[in-house]
């Protein structure tokens, strides 16, 4: 296999002072960055470190206001993405950039060059052929894919159309379409975040080839113990600062924490026990969902929840966590099943009904102000839309909810500037505290988390993690449904794993492990697993 | 009662059929077809433009204003590309580089361009197409002089004896459809209107091909609104395209997107516009209250309206470019 090192002397690109305002707030401040070729580096920082922007910014998709690029020693300026992708950078988005309704092959070969005629290489040899058959026979375009992604273990079926991929073979396909590109420096922003621990597994071992044939790897990751596990060098960013650039094999997690938080913080989740009497709160029983596509979102779903306990829902993106969340709220009607809590039935029963029963959902959908909160409207406004309803005569009352908004904003430590300023204002940390304490003010029996910690740093996402753990010990049934493994096992006293709407099987947080967790989400049930069965 | 309704349907049937009934059909759906082709890459690549009505007018105005000032054929053409491409421009300015309401800026294309093209065209009113014009789409290229049998000579009346705008437009239909699906830069703008941020982060130059196919697909409407002064009716009337605008804003949704299917779709739809007239004409089907032109006028939309329910309710339909109506800023955060 040849070799894609272009020159052995000169970082694979260096990024020196580089400045990037958005409005009034400062992105990027002066940010040093320099990755060599055949070193995989983590870029690490809080929300808003300016990890994203910097990346975006090195593939050409923000303009800097200031600062300069070289890359492989030559001084760049990128005035679009096809000026990065020309000189070798290719970036794989955190929200993938796939036209659904094309097959993959389209959505590699659209906007691909010819390469030079001659060059010698073997790889533009490759390249003009799938060029050259992309119009005329889409049967020998796809084979030249599947041949190429095989070199680096890549395996999807290029002829069906993106939206009907996996997420990991979309991921796939991004890779393959910025490789076939010429791209000898990868960025990848969050890659793990939607991946099962055995998909996460492979693009290591994918991203490793890579990086022995001379790629520059650039590995953005909110998780600690993949970037141990991978990465070669880390830099940290904080508040758009770069703050140290170190090798991963003379530091330990702890340290990296603190370089990236500016302070020692405490990393791990107070437990408290379950309550030991175990009665149900809610009762789902037989749960049959089709959307109205006639596609089956919730499959014959049934399991109970306690007072006093935390009850962890695991499974992939689009597994039926949404569908179940809607279910027990009443915004969807599923076909069959039936939905208990203390025994009194709430299937059928209207949205504002079931809160009145006690049931309080937090819901942050990935836009994180699609669901729940009107983004221009204050705080205090915020709050009303569930209070109000339960006020009598036609008139509301502002100063209940003043009262509760200040209640909430002191218990949470909301950051905020005024109870009116438009929510959408915040940070995101700011926004998912109103959401979860307008539900906790409701004295709910039951409370449902779905991502509630969903594009947060590990700072509030902890502040979450307490509030949580503070519903349980006042007795209160939660359902927590996440995203993050480690935490679903730190927080959660019992974790149920979905797989297209079934439930694969109900295991002990304490006892269980992310490879058992992940074996499920992908297809094997428990009693497969116990029994020695397993399909991945 | 039940003899009446046969009858009826029988006279319809014979006017439908009738060599000269497609005949008119097919030529009156010309100006529907370009324009259809030239909206369907504009939508192609993610911009509904609304103002195809008021583009038609421009290029019928300045390409007929061009061909009786100067009887040059070659001159009519060119201009009626310039004026409803100046129309596409504006639309392209508004939307694609200030991000303007798609809609908005189409309907107010669609006024705008109404207004100016009758300024212009008022004062060419009184006069007709010049002769040297004229007599070029007097020939019919694929006529057959002596059609031999009733066969040929049905298929001869019918679809054999137009001019040539009629099967040069045919002609570009096909091109279009090779064009979208076979061919690289085809394949580059319908990912540009699947998923813009793709395109752009492919490698694309998403903003060139946005005022590219904006223009091209205005130019296309001019050329197909030029059809009505300077061929089917030889004269300028004001508010000529009389809403066959609006007719290729839905027969676009019609043909899903699909240059080939849009020359059976124009015919359709062309046909059901002159079929209200030729029916007045018939003793018997005339005094049918549904057989009334200005009912009948409607049943295109109706047409539309029916293609758009059955598509919807299909489930795993594909619902026109993703990116209609979506303005793209790339440093959006």
């Amino acid at each position: 296999m040849e070799s894609i090192v272009r020159n052995d002397l000169h970082p694979a690109f260096s990024m020196r002072g580089i400045t990037k305002m958005f409005g009034t707030v400062l992105a990027n401040d002066s940010v040093d960055f320099e990755v060599l070729p055949g070193e995989i580096h983590a870029l690490l920082g809080e929300n808003g470190s300016g990890k994203s922007t910097l990346m975006n910014v090195l593939s050409g998709i923000y303009r800097p206001d200031d600062g300069q690029i070289e890359v492989y020693g030559e001084l760049k300026e990128f005035r679009s993405p096809g000026d990065a992708i020309d000189s070798g950078i290719g970036m794989i988005h955190q929200h993938y950039k796939l036209a659904e309704a094309m097959t993959a092959t389209e959505n590699i070969v659209a906007g691909m060059k010819k390469p030079p005629k001659n060059s010698g290489k073997k790889d533009d040899v490759l390249r003009t052929d799938i060029l050259r058959y992309a119009s005329r026979s889409p049967a020998k375009t796809q084979q030249k894919i599947i041949e190429f992604s095989s070199r680096f273990g890549i395996e999807f079926d290029p002829s069906i159309p993106a939206g009907q991929l996996s997420v990991s073979q979309k991921q796939s396909v991004e890779i393959i379409k910025v490789l076939l590109r010429g791209a000898s420096i990868l960025i990848l922003d969050e890659p793990t975040a939607v991946l099962t621990p055995q998909e996460a597994k492979k693009l290591f071992s994918v991203l490793r080839k890579m990086a022995a044939q001379g790629c520059a790897i650039v590995f953005i990751s909110h998780k600690l113990n993949e970037i141990m596990a991978l990465c070669d060098r880390v830099t940290v960013l904080r508040k758009g600062q770069s703050i140290e650039t170190c090798t991963v094999s003379e530091i330990d997690a702890y340290d990296l924490v603190e370089k990236m938080v500016g302070r020692k913080i405490n990393l791990s989740i107070n437990k408290p026990d379950p309550d030991p009497e175990r009665r149900v709160c809610l009762d789902v029983k037989g749960l049959t969902y089709s959307d109205s596509k006639s596609v089956p979102k919730l499959d014959n779903l049934s399991f109970t929840t306690y007072y006093g306990e935390i009850l962890g829902v695991a499974g992939l993106a689009g597994g039926g966590q949404k569908e179940l969340c809607e279910s027990i709220a009443g915004i969807i009607r599923p076909q069959q099943g039936d939905i208990l809590v203390d025994n009194e039935r709430i299937a059928g029963l209207s949205p504002r009904d079931i809160t009145q029963k006690g049931v309080a959902m937090c819901f942050i959908p990935e836009d994180r102000l699609g669901m729940g909160l009107v983004a221009s409207m204050g705080i205090e406004e915020n709050i009303l839309l569930k209070e109000y309803a339960l006020t009598k005569g036609p008139l509301i009352r502002m100063k209940d909810a003043t009262t509760k908004a200040e209640q909430i904003i002191n218990e949470l430590e909301i950051k905020t500037p005024g109870l009116k300023h438009p929510v959408r204002m915040l940070s995101g940390g700011n926004i998912q505290k109103v959401i979860l304490g307008r539900e906790i003010h409701l004295n709910p029996k039951l409370m449902i988390a779905a991502y509630a910690v969903r594009g947060l740093d590990i700072h509030s996402s902890y502040t979450i993690y307490n509030l949580l753990n503070e519903q349980k010990q006042k007795n209160v049934s939660v359902l927590y449904i996440g995203e993050d493994l480690d935490v679903l096992i730190d927080l959660c006293d019992r974790i149920m794993v979905l797989c297209q709407g079934k439930n694969m099987g109900i295991v002990d947080a304490s006892s269980t492990t992310k490879e058992e967790i992940g074996q499920m989400m992908s297809g094997t049930t428990l009693e497969e697993l116990k029994r020695g069965v397993s399909y991945v | 009662m039940i003899g009446d309704f046969f009858s009826s349907i029988g006279s319809l049937l014979s006017i439908v059929f009738s060599a000269s009934f497609i005949a008119s059909g097919v030529a009156f759906s010309v100006v529907m077809l370009l324009g259809t082709v030239g909206e369907l890459i504009t939508e192609r690549a993610g911009h509904l433009n609304l103002g195809v009505e008021g583009m038609m007018l421009l290029g019928a105005s300045m390409g007929y204003y061009t061909a009786v000032r100067s009887s040059n054929l070659f001159l009519a053409l060119l201009f009626a590309c310039i004026g409803a491409g100046f129309g596409a421009l504006l639309y392209a300015i508004l939307t694609v580089t200030l991000r303007v309401n798609q809609n908005v800026a189409g309907l107010a294309l669609s006024i705008f361009g109404a207004g100016l093209a009758n300024a212009l065209g008022s004062k060419v009113a009184n006069t007709t197409t010049p002769d040297n014009i004229a007599k070029v789409f007097t020939w019919k290229p694929l006529s057959l002089t002596s059609p031999s049998g009733p066969f040929l000579s049905y298929i001869n009346k019918a679809f054999l004896s137009h001019d040539i705008y009629v099967y040069l437009a045919v002609l570009l239909a096909i091109a279009t459809t090779v064009f979208l699906f076979k061919t690289r830069a085809g394949l580059e703008l319908r990912l540009t209107g699947e998923n813009t941020a793709a395109a752009d982060a492919s490698g694309i130059k998403v903003t060139r091909i946005k005022y590219l196919y904006i223009i091209l697909g205005g130019m296309l409407c001019g050329i197909g609104g030029l059809y009505l002064p300077l061929v089917q009716q030889g004269s300028w009337t004001n508010n000529m395209t009389a809403g066959q605008g609006w007719l290729v804003v839905a027969l676009v949704i019609f043909v899903r997107w699909h240059p080939v299917k849009a020359i059976a779709g124009a015919y359709v739809f062309g046909s059901l516009t002159i079929l209200g007239f030729s029916v007045q004409l018939n003793e018997k089907l005339s005094s049918i209250p549904i057989f009334n032109q200005y009912i009948m006028s409607m049943f295109p939309y109706l047409l539309t309206i029916i293609v758009l329910i059955a598509f919807s309710s299909r489930k795993k339909a594909w619902p026109g470019p993703k990116e209609i109506g979506r303005p793209y800023f790339r440093e959006e955060r």
